[in-house]
């Protein structure tokens, strides 16, 4: 059987709505990404020892497991001690808090090689180290890493894909649904394809955009 | 109260980094309105003594004083953060790196601390940022980034940044040695106004001439001893000690 491309605007608002999950679930999960990235940059670098131990549990939880198991374990796991996630909402805490492991490790980074100089002259005007790192420090080094920080949410979109295994309608299990129906494979999985180069394409003008922003600044 | 003969006061200041004793039992008063110069070889512990006034290298020894207040006095850790952030309040210090914040315009230098710590409105903010940027000059450079500044403009603007705080004391540390000879003037017109308006200035130094001409006192230091301190005609022209002669000969040598 050829190829037969006709057959898309069919499907096409399945495949939108997809896309429309993908575009939301990434997107609420980079924003968690972003700052439970910071936050976890601080508690590792600055809280004290009964605080960041537990922490360095989750961290390795995080980056040393497959993020499909992160799923099951967020989505089917936790409902067994009564906390009975959306799919949705397991799947962006799933996804965030595993790429704000990754965004944690940049940050930190990043904070450790800010000037010494900057957080003397924060505190030499009176500010307190909280304070000099909320306005001075962090700032400085978020600006930074948003370039590396930009492809990890590159690779976020990528792997929200998994999401679908816990019944999350996004783009690739569109896809999959339409092409039970079809039996065109290469057709929709081109088109799905095609939509993340489209949404990639958007998220790399985004960053371009913030970059651009912060670098008059410096 | 003018002639407070102890409005800094610095007791039996002692100061280690580990076995290293970097201060040696250095005693030192300064009147409000005084201005004292520190000089003396690299690595005599003219920083760390500067450094020690408001706290940033803590003594391991005697006693810091600010207007009738002891700056390092003994306090529980959550007390003492508070009592430290407010004595910060009242010093300004000048880095010899300026340490502008890059991130903010020179406005939003020197505005940020008084509106984090005094609750200044917007519009107040924006009148100290003018007065302050105008005290030095750098009024047309308000909305300028610090990377689009010269070296002796940062240093300015960081000086607004201290002044802005309205402090009671101010602490320079080698401002004009990281600056291009020709800029070096412009910061210690600067700091020749502050003179004149009377702040109370402790300015390390290796400028001589600036240092004779501004200060009211100059203080000698070599390897952790205040080796002699005086007048600056006394000091530069007829200092009584071998050590300090040999250093002024030296440097007036070595800068030539
Ligand atoms: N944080 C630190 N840890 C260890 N040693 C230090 C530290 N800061 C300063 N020192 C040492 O203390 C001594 C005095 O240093 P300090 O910076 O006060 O000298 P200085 O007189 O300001 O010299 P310079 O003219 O080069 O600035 C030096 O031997 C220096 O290496
Ligand atoms: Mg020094």
């Amino acid at each position: 059987m050829g190829l037969d491309f006709t057959i898309i605007p069919k499907y096409l608002d399945i495949i939108l709505l997809g896309c429309a999950w993908t575009i939301g679930i990434t997107i609420a999960a980079a924003i968690l990404s972003f700052f439970g990235g910071i936050l976890f940059a601080v508690i590792a670098l600055y809280a004290p020892w009964i605080i960041r131990q537990p922490f360095r549990l989750i961290e390795w939880m995080f980056m040393g497991t497959p993020l499909l198991l992160q799923l099951f374990l967020i989505y089917f796991g936790l409902v067994q001690i009564g906390i009975d996630l959306p799919a949705f909402v397991a799947g962006v805490i799933g996804l965030g808090l595993h790429f704000a492991v990754y965004n944690s490790e940049l940050i930190q980074t990043a904070i450790l090689s800010v000037d010494k100089g900057q957080m003397e002259a924060a505190r030499t005007v009176g500010l307190s180290r909280s304070q000099a790192l909320r306005k001075v420090v962090i700032p400085q080094a978020v600006r930074a890493v948003i370039p590396p920080i930009g492809n990890n949410m590159i690779a976020l979109l990528k792997d929200s894909a998994l999401v679908s295994v816990i019944g999350v309608s996004e783009l690739t299990l569109s896809a999959q649904r339409v092409i039970g129906k079809t039996y065109r494979p290469f057709e929709f999985y081109i088109l799905a394809a095609a939509f993340y180069y489209v949404i990639n394409l958007c998220m790399e003008w985004v960053q371009r955009k913030i970059e651009r922003r912060i670098s008059i600044s410096r | 109260m003018t002639d407070n003969p102890e409005f800094v006061q610095i007791r039996h200041a002692q100061k280690s980094f580990g076995k290293l004793e970097v201060l040696k039992d250095i005693s030192l008063n300064v009147a409000r309105g005084q201005i004292v110069a520190i000089i003396g070889p690299s690595g005599s512990g003219k920083s760390t003594l500067l450094r020690a006034i408001n706290d940033l290298d803590p003594l391991t020894g005697g006693e810091v004083w600010l207007d009738g207040v002891q700056v390092n006095k003994t306090l529980p850790h959550r007390q003492y953060e508070a009592h430290i952030n407010a004595m910060r309040q009242q010093v300004g210090m000048v880095f010899q790196h300026f340490n502008l914040f890059p991130h903010m315009t020179a406005r939003e230098n020197v505005t940020m601390a008084p509106k984090m710590l005094k609750g200044l409105s917007n519009d107040e903010a924006d009148k100290l940022a003018e007065e302050q940027l105008e005290k030095v000059g750098m009024l047309d450079r308000m909305e300028y980034y610090p990377s689009r500044l010269s070296g002796g403009q940062k240093q300015r603007v960081a000086i607004a940044r201290a002044l802005a705080m309205k402090p009671k004391l101010m602490l320079f540390d080698e401002a004009t040695s990281a600056l291009d000879p020709e800029l070096v003037d412009e910061v210690n017109q600067v700091m020749k106004k502050l003179a004149e308006e009377h702040m109370t200035m402790i300015i390390v130094t290796h400028e001589m001439d600036f240092a004779a001409s501004v200060c009211d006192r100059v203080l000698f230091m070599d390897q952790g001893v205040v080796v002699e301190e005086g007048p600056p005609d006394v000091v530069f022209r007829n200092p009584s000690k071998d050590r300090t002669r040999e250093f002024l000969r030296k440097h007036l040598a070595g800068a030539k």
